[in-house]
């Protein structure tokens, strides 16, 4: 395949962000299907439109997700790029990797597909961009039996669980999110592999309530990490942050002087709950009023840490605006055990009850959470069966119109119009 | 034995999964798993990890195009085999990260990286602005109204003294997806550049019948826009078909996604709508959605200036007037959206009030408000 002329493209070379472009190039020196990407994209920069082709389903024996197939819609001008599947590769709990595992990837990529990747998908998975589908079956033989790893998922199936890096390399974590992560894909290769649910079903796991991965606003399933005793608190290094021993936010903002740190505008008065006060030189916090939103413990790193009873809540239903708006997953359990003793027990419990009831009454391409919000949360918390706690809302509703039940209500629904009739005359 | 197309069932593995994450962990990682104690950004780009022990891991973050070729990665595998005992990860956000386990390591990998030219800028911690989470665009997708890597090139080039430095009143998260299905999910993010189609489909009759199934075509409208038809074929057969109420039409394309035979991406139609408020941490504020302030600008490739101008606009205006730690949408709560309106020099029109479903939320039923400049 010949090199095009993109002179176009050539202008994103410049400037100080790593160029695209300038790597595309470097590849197609030995993978020269790289110069008709390169071809196709110049053509959609002139024309200002794309040229893939819609969908095109493809995969390998007994799979029904990890491979989305990609046509070009201009195969005779840029052959190489005619068959330009996506491979997703599940990557490992929190992207940590060694030298040998990414150069072997790099090597089974070079032998079956274009050289190009995305290092990762929005999802979370390790995205090989660009092969045509004689390949997909020797690849994926390689791939399990060679470097022992499998596909993600896609279509209406679970997508490829993801986790913040969790207690790898973070002072905050609640719980084990990289175990739990682990735990769950391996619990679930079925479900994401084959589809069999309404849509898409999406599991994060974030170890504070900071969300790293956004699993607040991208996952049907958040597990997010929380405590419920007392935020532990260092008072010599509270004094430390006072005297400007130490930098507030571990030095976040340390490239603008914004004044000595004050303890009471920076912190006291920003906390949301107004639940902190100085006694003196001590640092005063009244747990009880504590929404555990993180702004103190991010500020004084040094000096305060979440407490040691620590869990994780549940929330349910994030996703992006299509089609009826965008939704934040909404809090279902407050606090929930998470442990790797039981082999996560208490979180599958909570997953397979949301799962039976998705999979009867989800509609084809809804989401759980749109699921919800059409039958309403009252129905949904009953299917959970969890107790019913002013938690569940930000406020209680505005409306008097209750769905009251023929049960809850004296006598019941069914009455007797006659005997009305004999009290009280048309 | 390799593969064997004739038996392909032969000797197959299947459902094993991802490679369990601890045999990548970094010696000093493993010590320490589940007992670090705090942190500090020694310098822009550089975290400094404490363990209970006194171990100490130093993280020197590196952003990256995320459209990257194997052999880029293998020049990170090159730098982590000579600096980080061959181990490496990558963020949410598409950075890759270093680590050694003492400071004294630090200066040898920094040297290292700057001498490879542009490739791996160091950066991304703190009050600034770090890597863009986007999707394929052009590159790689069949519904984009927008390219991605190329905007992000475009705008990372421009924000880029933010990313090495941190200076701004909190972490500014910017993201794109190229389309309303939003594989970016870019619906809470403090700056969001998102590309929309602003043309109804149009119907191939010519190859509905083979492609779609009507039924599901017509489900997927949100509005109902989507009827059933008689049309003509160009064999002059009357074939069953949809027809479109344009006036009905949202432009999200998802007729599109159920039916190839309904295109809407268009050269003059698609662009680029900012939004922007939205975050995903609790600290402080709930989370909140990003908000459409910008409701298109158009595709001007290779470098997009109406949108880096855009971001430029709200990035400085923000820088200027936020006060510590407050994130854009909680600036913007705070000094009213009408004001942030007039700071960001950005013309208020009738497409940032919402008219879709719940909108009546995010109307002002109230009698507080400003008198700022809109007001004649």
């Amino acid at each position: 395949m010949p090199k095009h002329d993109t002179p176009l493209l050539d202008e994103l070379e410049s400037g100080p962000w790593p160029s695209f472009v300038t790597d595309i190039k470097r590849q197609a020196e030995t993978k020269p299907e790289c110069w008709d990407i390169l071809g196709q994209l110049e053509l959609s920069f002139k024309e200002r439109i794309t040229h893939w082709k819609h969908g095109g389903i493809v995969g390998v024996f007994g799979y029904g997700g990890g491979i989305v197939g990609r046509y070009s819609d201009v195969p005779k001008q840029f052959p190489g790029v005619a068959h330009f599947h996506t491979v997703r590769l599940n990557q490992p709990s929190s992207k940590f990797y060694s030298s040998a595992k990414l150069r072997d990837i790099c090597n089974l990529w070079e032998k079956y597909g274009s050289g190009m990747t995305n290092m990762h998908g929005s999802t979370g998975d390790l995205v090989l961009l660009g092969t045509t589908t004689p390949n997909l079956e020797p690849l994926f033989y390689e791939l399990t039996h060679d470097l022992k790893q499998d596909l993600g998922g896609s279509g209406s199936n679970l997508r490829t669980p993801a986790c913040c890096l969790g207690k790898a390399r973070c002072e905050w974590s609640c719980y084990d999110t990289q175990a739990l992560c682990h735990h769950l894909t391996m619990h679930y290769q079925d479900e994401i592999h084959r589809p069999a649910f309404p849509y898409k079903f999406k599991f994060k796991m974030s170890g504070c309530p900071n969300d790293c991965v956004a699993a607040i606003a991208r996952s049907d399933f958040a597990v997010i990490g929380t405590w419920r005793d007392d935020i532990r608190i260092d008072q010599a290094a509270v004094k430390g942050y006072i005297n400007g021993d130490f930098p507030a936010t571990g030095g976040a903002h340390a490239g603008k002087d914004w004044g000595a740190f004050n303890i009471n505008k920076e912190v006291i008065q920003l906390c949301p709950t107004g639940c902190m006060s100085m006694a003196g030189d001590e640092l005063k916090i009244d747990n009880a009023e504590c929404t555990r939103c993180m702004h103190c413990i991010n500020a004084m790193p040094r000096a305060l840490r979440p407490g040691v009873d620590q869990g994780a809540s549940i929330l349910v239903g994030a996703k992006a605006p299509i089609l009826d708006g965008a939704q934040f997953a909404t809090l279902t359990i407050p606090f929930l055990e998470v442990n790797q003793e039981n082999d996560f027990e208490e979180v599958i419990e909570q997953i397979e009850k949301i799962w039976d009831w998705w999979m009867e009454v989800g509609k084809n391409r809804e989401r759980v959470g749109e699921t919800i919000q059409r039958v309403g949360l009252p129905t949904f918390l009953s299917v959970m069966e969890v107790d019913i706690v002013p938690q569940h809302v930000k406020e209680p509703r505005s409306n008097p119109y209750v769905f009251w039940q023929s049960e809850e209500v004296e006598g019941g629904f069914d009455r007797d119009v006659r005997e009305f009739r004999k009290r009280h005359a048309q | 034995m390799g593969y064997d197309p004739a038996n392909p069932m032969v000797d197959r593995i299947t459902d094993i999964g991802p490679p369990h994450f601890e045999q990548f962990f970094p010696p000093v990682i493993k010590a320490n798993y589940g007992k670090w104690l705090y942190h500090e950004i020694t310098q822009p780009g550089v975290l400094m990890h404490k363990g209970e022990s006194g171990d100490e891991c130093y993280t020197v973050r590196v952003g990256s195009a995320r459209l990257i070729s194997i052999e880029l990665i293998r020049e990170m595998c090159d730098i982590a085999d000579a600096h980080c005992e061959g181990f490496l990860r990558f963020t949410t956000r598409n950075n890759v990260e270093f680590m050694v386990d003492s400071a004294d390591k630090v200066q040898p990998l920094l040297d290292d990286l700057a001498s490879r030219g542009n490739k791996f800028p160091v950066g991304g911690t703190g009050a600034g602005i770090t890597n863009i989470v986007h999707t394929q665009g052009w590159v790689h997708c069949h519904t984009p109204a927008t390219d991605a890597s190329g905007v992000v090139k475009a705008v990372m080039d421009d924000l880029f003294e933010h990313f090495t430095s941190m200076k701004l009143p909190a972490q500014v998260r910017v993201a794109l997806a190229c389309c309303l299905n939003m594989c970016g999910a870019v619906h809470a993010s403090d700056i969001a550049i998102l590309g929309i189609h602003r043309k109804p489909p149009m119907i191939d009759h010519d190859a509905i019948s083979g492609l779609c199934e009507l039924p599901l075509a017509i489900a997927s409208c949100p509005l109902g826009a989507v009827k059933p038809a008689k049309a003509t074929n160009e064999a002059g057969e009357e074939v069953k078909s949809v027809k479109v109420n344009a006036a009905r039409c949202m432009f999200c394309g998802n007729c599109y996604t159920m039916c190839p035979a309904m295109p809407l991406a268009d050269p003059e139609g698609d662009g680029i709508a900012i939004l922007v408020g939205g975050k995903v941490s609790n600290s402080r504020s709930m989370p909140k959605f990003s908000k459409l302030v910008i409701p298109f600008l158009p595709n001007t490739p290779p470098r997009w200036p109406e949108t880096v101008q855009a971001v430029r606009q709200i990035v400085d205006a923000y820088a200027a007037d936020a006060r510590k730690y407050e994130r854009v949408g909680e600036w913007a709560e705070r000094i009213g959206w009408e004001r942030f309106f007039e700071k960001c020099d950005i013309p208020f029109t009738i497409k940032s009030i919402d008219d879709y479903r719940l909108a009546y939320d995010t109307w002002r039923t109230s009698t507080q408000f400003k008198f700022t400049s809109h007001i004649k």
